[in-house]
């Protein structure tokens, strides 16, 4: 017997005024992006004021919104119908951390942080930032109160769960031990401090100067300490970031497409958000396959065809059966990767968005791809 | 030594990128099959921690150790390793600074945590340079241990930035012993035994994410290597079928008195409304495959090789994997 699940309804969420972030996660190529941005649009014609924040979006994509330049300001979409607005942003995550520092800091200890060799490495390749940043960026663009629905995807990273453990992970970083023997001479007025400390710190300092090098070991002393006495905390906003997932306007859309390691991330997804108590509104399936005749199976497709091959007749009949029977068996594989999901997970609504010949290039594609999520 | 004559002759380090949902793992399993076969030894490296291989070949998550986990045809071996970037930091300090008793306590002070998250490139330094010491790595009587090596490596959109160590640890170490190290790794990734695979689908996103990323390759100077096309379906359809449907002329008739011959349908209704959703069938797959020949003329505009790999009806198993070993073969790609 077929499994069925709890329909996922879309416009429910989108219409609710108490939803005020919807944050689209699943692993690498299956649709994050663009489902953000169909649920945007779709959202922004339904009269709510709406701001898309998109990490890294495929060219088209962006054309399609309209976004040319990568400016870490929200621009507005042209084009969209009725009531309400959509802007749209792609995060940049050196501009974003920059933009931190420069607001906290006094124009001196700014330019300090900001020229430090360290700080330009970190900011613009270490992947976390980028996960730090896009979730800094989110609680921005809450606390501006500018709109009433933020859409955001998550970066593309190692593993889908990136995003929830990095700020964390930066965080520790900041906050931690480590830092703090590293700064500890810049602390004790600039002279070698190590051997003040104890002689676990002694040999870890030594081993850091050993392998890092000393120049590189006082670039990131000379960073931990100005940003230090920026803002503390960055554990701290680490959390607030992590409360305002967990609070009820927020809503976790899965996205994956019906295929077994996208079916897995998803598993794993939907199971860590429980855990850490972050609202899932559900799961969208993209790109699945069906068939306009599905009562005509695969296995009488094949016979059939068959039939007609061994009697020599209607080539263009059985060559169309064959087609039909090979989409049958890619629609059956699909459904049992979904019924995995649905096994373990039988409370979770899905959404269905069936596989498109072409990419979307306007909005009209991103309408299109919006009322299929609804319907 | 085969006899043979492949593509990539010459090559000891095949490393293999792919965006994410095209295969790159199942690609990368696939071609150490390949170049194992015919009794060669080939390490698969996996260095991003999901355990993809282990879930490609269906076992266990696989440890920090190089262990056999297939037999290729005709003999041969594949190894597999996947590459915890902790563990690999500690044997590195180890081998070159002897400072292996450190290791605990640099764990305990989040030396460890901080080289391998934080710091940035020194985890993809720490994982490309293990791979780099398989590659040359020699037993007592002087050979290679390793015919070849395979690395699942990172997304197209992060690989030119992974490869290229030596300027991902410029913040951190200008000179000085990551730098050194970092420029010997690089200079294993960068030489002509090394070759970077693309994945991609015939589809639009993966197509032009290749080519960036072949683009970006060669202005980073690292050596492009071909582009397995993963989930290839076949036409199937005879072109004028294909250039009708195109052109809203199918044959209706003709296919719904095939399947009435077949014995599928009794009413002429009911014929005809299958043949009905049965040419709406046809009318989409005659849209796609327009639309692959197009991006399949994309990808040649990258000028390097290409193979063609099919799509598995039943998934990805074992079996499957052998399959794609063949093709691999049979295109001259290994």
């Amino acid at each position: 017997m077929t499994k069925t699940a709890p329909v996922l309804d879309i416009d429910a969420i989108l219409d609710d005024e108490n939803t005020r972030i919807i944050v689209c996660c699943g692993s690498g190529g299956v649709g994050k992006t663009t489902t953000a941005a169909a649920l945007g649009l779709r959202a922004a014609e339904r009269g709510r004021s709406v701001v898309v924040l998109t990490v890294d979006p495929a060219k088209r994509l962006a054309q399609a919104m309209g976004l040319t330049e990568l400016d870490n300001v929200p621009r507005r979409v042209k084009g969209v119908g009725s009531q309400g607005e959509l802007h749209a942003m792609m995060l940049d995550m050196k501009r974003t951390f920059d933009e931190i520092i420069e607001a906290h800091a006094d124009p001196e200890r700014a330019r300090q942080i900001l020229t430090n060799p360290f700080y330009q490495s970190l900011s613009s390749s270490f992947s976390g930032t980028q996960e730090y940043m896009a979730m800094e960026k989110l609680g921005q663009l809450r606390r501006s109160g500018d709109w009433d629905l933020i859409i955001v995807d998550t970066p593309p990273s190692r593993s889908a769960l990136d995003f929830l453990d990095a700020p964390e992970r930066l965080g520790r970083f900041l906050d931690g031990r480590l830092i703090r023997i590293l700064m500890a001479p810049a602390k004790a007025g600039g002279r070698s401090a190590f051997k003040l400390l104890n002689a676990g710190f002694g040999i870890v300092a030594g081993a850091l100067t050993k392998v890092l090098g000393a120049q590189v070991l006082k670039d990131i002393q000379m960073f931990v300490s100005a940003l230090d006495a920026v803002f503390g905390g960055f554990r701290q906003r680490a959390e607030q970031t992590y409360k305002l997932l967990q609070a009820p306007g927020t809503a976790f859309v899965v996205v994956a497409t019906p295929e077994r390691d996208a079916i897995r991330e998803a598993s794993y997804f939907v199971e860590r958000l429980a855990e850490e108590r972050m609202p899932l509104a559900g799961l969208v399936i993209n790109r699945l396959h069906r068939s306009p005749a599905p009562a005509l199976s695969a296995a009488r497709s094949t016979a059939a065809a068959e039939d007609l091959e061994s009697r020599g007749e209607h080539e263009l009949a059985s060559a169309v059966l064959r087609l039909h029977a090979g989409r049958m068996q890619l629609a059956a594989r699909e459904q049992r990767e979904q019924e995995h999901f649905m096994s373990a997970h039988p409370t979770v609504p899905i959404a269905h968005v069936p596989a498109m010949a072409e990419d979307v290039h306007d909005l009209d594609g991103l309408r299109e791809i919006g009322d299929l999520l609804a319907s | 030594m085969s006899a043979r004559d492949t593509d990539w002759d010459g090559v000891r380090l095949h490393v293999v990128t792919g965006k994410g949902g095209t295969g790159k793992t199942t690609v990368a399993a696939a071609l150490a099959l390949a170049l194992a076969a015919g009794g060669r030894k080939v390490l698969l490296v996996e260095v991003e921690g999901r355990q993809g291989i282990a879930q490609v070949f269906d076992l266990p998550p696989l440890p920090y150790e190089e262990r056999k986990i297939a037999v290729a045809p005709g003999g041969g071996d594949v190894y597999a390793l996947a590459i915890d970037p902790e563990e690999a930091m500690l044997e590195y300090l180890e081998m070159f600074y002897g400072l292996k008793r450190m290791g605990k306590v640099l764990t305990r002070m989040g030396v460890v945590d901080f080289a391998t998250t934080i710091a940035p490139g020194l985890r993809d330094v720490l994982v490309t340079g293990k791979t780099s010491e398989a590659v040359r790595r020699r037993d007592r009587s002087g050979r290679r241990v390793y015919d070849a090596i395979v690395m699942d490596a990172p997304p197209t959109g992060r690989i030119t930035r992974f490869l290229n160590v030596t300027q991902e640890v410029a913040g951190l170490a200008r000179v000085g012993p990551v730098k050194n190290h970092a420029d010997l790794v690089r200079g294993v990734v960068a030489s002509p035994e090394t070759a970077v695979h693309f994945v991609s689908l015939l589809e639009e996103m993966p197509v032009q994410e290749t080519l960036d990323g072949v683009a970006e390759l060669h202005g980073a100077e690292l050596p492009v290597g071909g582009i397995f096309i993963n989930m290839v379906r076949p036409t199937g359809l005879p072109k004028d079928v294909l250039d009708s449907a195109l052109k809203k002329r199918f044959d209706h008739a003709e296919l719904a008195l095939g399947l009435k011959a077949a014995g599928l349908v009794g009413e002429s209704a009911d014929a005809s409304a299958i043949a009905q959703a049965l040419a709406e069938e046809v009318t989409e797959h005659a849209h796609r495959t327009r639309l692959e020949k197009r991006e399949r003329a994309s990808l040649a505009k990258a000028g390097t090789p290409r193979y063609e790999l099919p799509l598995l009806a039943d998934g990805t198993d074992l079996a499957g994997l052998y399959e794609l070993a063949e093709a691999i073969r049979a295109q001259g790609a290994a």
